[in-house]
């Protein structure tokens, strides 16, 4: 990975800046030239919810190259308030505590570095919302 | 477009291959199905590789094959969509055939993967999913698959022992197969307790890495009779897609693209799932494997575990899946993959598979996917 590629995906990685069509009002993250619902190529910036709640996820313990000093991480699949899904790092979190459906939400955080001379990385990860007793949020 | 024959089939056992290098495991193979075949003079060739440039540092790897098979004068093309690349290739094959363009076409697949660290494969093999919003966050391949397998988990209600269940089933069907990776029993236990790669799956849920190569020679079905009585026709392909994000998908416990190409490969060889005798299905991932059963139409959506617990998709069951011990056991040279699993089609078909041989098979399906089913590929298999 190189500087310019880290760079052009900086509205989107620390503001969640997405795609949103007006005219079937779908939203794209990462952000899309055309609409792929109903073909629509005016599409207009939009900046996502910060909160959602997981759908799903995994903790991964064998990394690929580049990710080894952070295993074992966990990785989810969340649906926003506004009903866009993304891929992040869940951080802040006990595996052993996690469930489907936790509420969770965006924070900025280091993703990883990129050798002794590159970019650091950083974008955005989630983490679950904490109930006054310190446990994950779940209002179904 | 003319109807189209394999003539012949060559495979290499996936092993770890330290002497071989990508042109003389390849050719190996090659050769194998020439003689299979019966020799014939060779009009084309095509070559089903993911990622030599990765793996081996290695670029424009259909000439240099084509070289070494001696058909450095005729048109050679590599083909790659990930991890079906090696039914890519064919896909490709069978039109420049039926097309009538050529008449006698190799077409191989190969994957020299041991030359490179586990950590290295791990992300070589995550180049498939989205660079920027998939594997930037650290989610490899296997984590994809396993956050499908919780949510399938949750949904359905199942518990990890019905997917080591079909682990154990494909570890059974290998122990038959001299061509496979791992040709060995394996206990439920065994299939349950091994380490966390990403959980919930674990390291025995895993389609292993591995040195392969595997080829076909294809021609036009009128001119099979020459040189074979065991003519297997193809008669239906379809390659389908889906959002290349799986976050952008509706429905996170099917492969559309699966269903897409399978509903269109049965329609174009005017079959249904119930007439398939054989099939061998992309079980990467033990949920992979499930998911497969399903979309394929051999089990309803969220029941592919049950048609595994009773012995549905077993050798003398309703559907035989992956006799050859599938990519879970056989083993997953990526892009030789798709070529292995026709192989083993054709063997079957032909009555040649030897101890695993399935009974009375005379309609078999390949499906071969790349991704979490960002593509699916799958072709129809006839014995003449």
């Amino acid at each position: 990975m190189s500087p310019s590629n880290l760079w052009r995906e900086i509205p989107q990685r620390y503001r969640l800046e997405a795609a949103f069509c007006p005219k079937c009002l779908t939203t794209y993250f990462p952000p899309r030239e055309l609409c792929t619902e109903c073909g629509s190529r005016e599409l207009e910036k939009k900046k996502l919810p910060t909160r959602g709640k997981l759908v799903t996820y995994t903790v991964i313990h064998t990394p690929p190259k580049g990710f080894e000093l952070y295993a074992p991480y966990i990785v989810g699949l969340i649906k926003l308030e506004d009903g866009t899904h993304l891929t992040a790092q869940i951080t802040d979190a006990d595996p052993d505590k996690l469930d489907l459906d936790v509420d969770v939400e965006a924070v900025i955080r280091k993703v990883k570095e990129n050798g002794r001379d590159g970019p650091i990385y950083y974008g955005y990860k989630f983490r679950p919302i904490l109930n006054a007793n310190g446990a994950p949020e779940r209002k179904c | 477009m003319r109807k189209v024959a394999v003539i012949g089939v060559g495979m290499i056992k996936v092993d770890h291959h330290w002497k071989e290098s990508i042109r003389s495991l390849f050719t190996k193979a090659a050769i194998n199905a020439l003689e299979d075949a019966g020799n014939p003079d060779i009009d084309a060739l095509y070559v089903g590789n993911m990622s030599a440039g990765q793996f081996n540092k290695q670029e424009n790897l259909a000439p240099m094959l084509a070289d070494a098979l001696g058909l450095e004068s005729k048109p050679s093309l590599r083909v790659e969509e990930g991890c079906s690349s090696g039914s890519a290739a064919l896909y490709m094959a069978l039109k420049d055939v039926a097309s009538g363009m050529h008449d006698f076409v190799l077409v191989g697949g190969v994957e020299k993967m041991m030359d490179t660290a586990t950590n290295d494969a791990t992300f070589i093999i995550s180049t498939v999913t989205d660079q920027e919003y998939e594997a930037f966050t650290g989610l490899s391949l296997a984590g994809i698959n396993a956050m499908v397998m919780r949510l399938y988990m949750n949904k359905f209600g199942v518990k990890r022992e019905s997917f080591a269940k079909f682990v154990v089933q494909m570890h059974e069907n290998a122990s038959k197969n001299p061509y496979a990776q791992f040709p060995f029993k394996i206990s439920l236990d065994k299939a349950l307790n091994s380490a966390p790669v990403a959980e919930p799956i674990h390291l025995m849920d895993c389609a292993p890495i591995g040195d392969g190569a595997a080829a076909l020679v294809i021609c036009p079905a009128e001119k099979a009779k020459d040189f074979t009585s065991d003519q297997v026709d193809i008669i239906g392909a379809w390659k389908a897609s889906d959002t290349f994000l799986f976050h952008m998908r509706k429905d996170f416990l099917s492969m559309k693209a699966t269903i897409e190409a399978s509903r269109n490969a049965y329609e174009m060889a005017n079959i249904t799932p119930e007439d398939v005798d054989v099939a061998e299905v992309h079980d990467s991932f033990s949920i992979a494997g499930i998911l497969a059963i399903e979309d394929l139409g051999f089990a309803r959506k969220g029941e592919g575990w049950i048609a595994v617990e009773e012995g549905l998709i077993s050798p003398d069951g309703e559907t035989p899946v992956n006799p050859s011990g599938g990519l879970k056991a056989r083993g997953h040279p990526i892009g030789a993959t798709g070529i292995y699993q026709a192989a083993e089609i054709v063997l079957q078909l032909r009555g040649d598979a030897g101890k695993r041989q399935v009974p009375d098979a005379r309609i078999g399906i390949t499906h071969n996917t790349s991704g979490f089913g960002t593509s699916a590929i799958v072709h129809v298999f006839k014995a003449e």
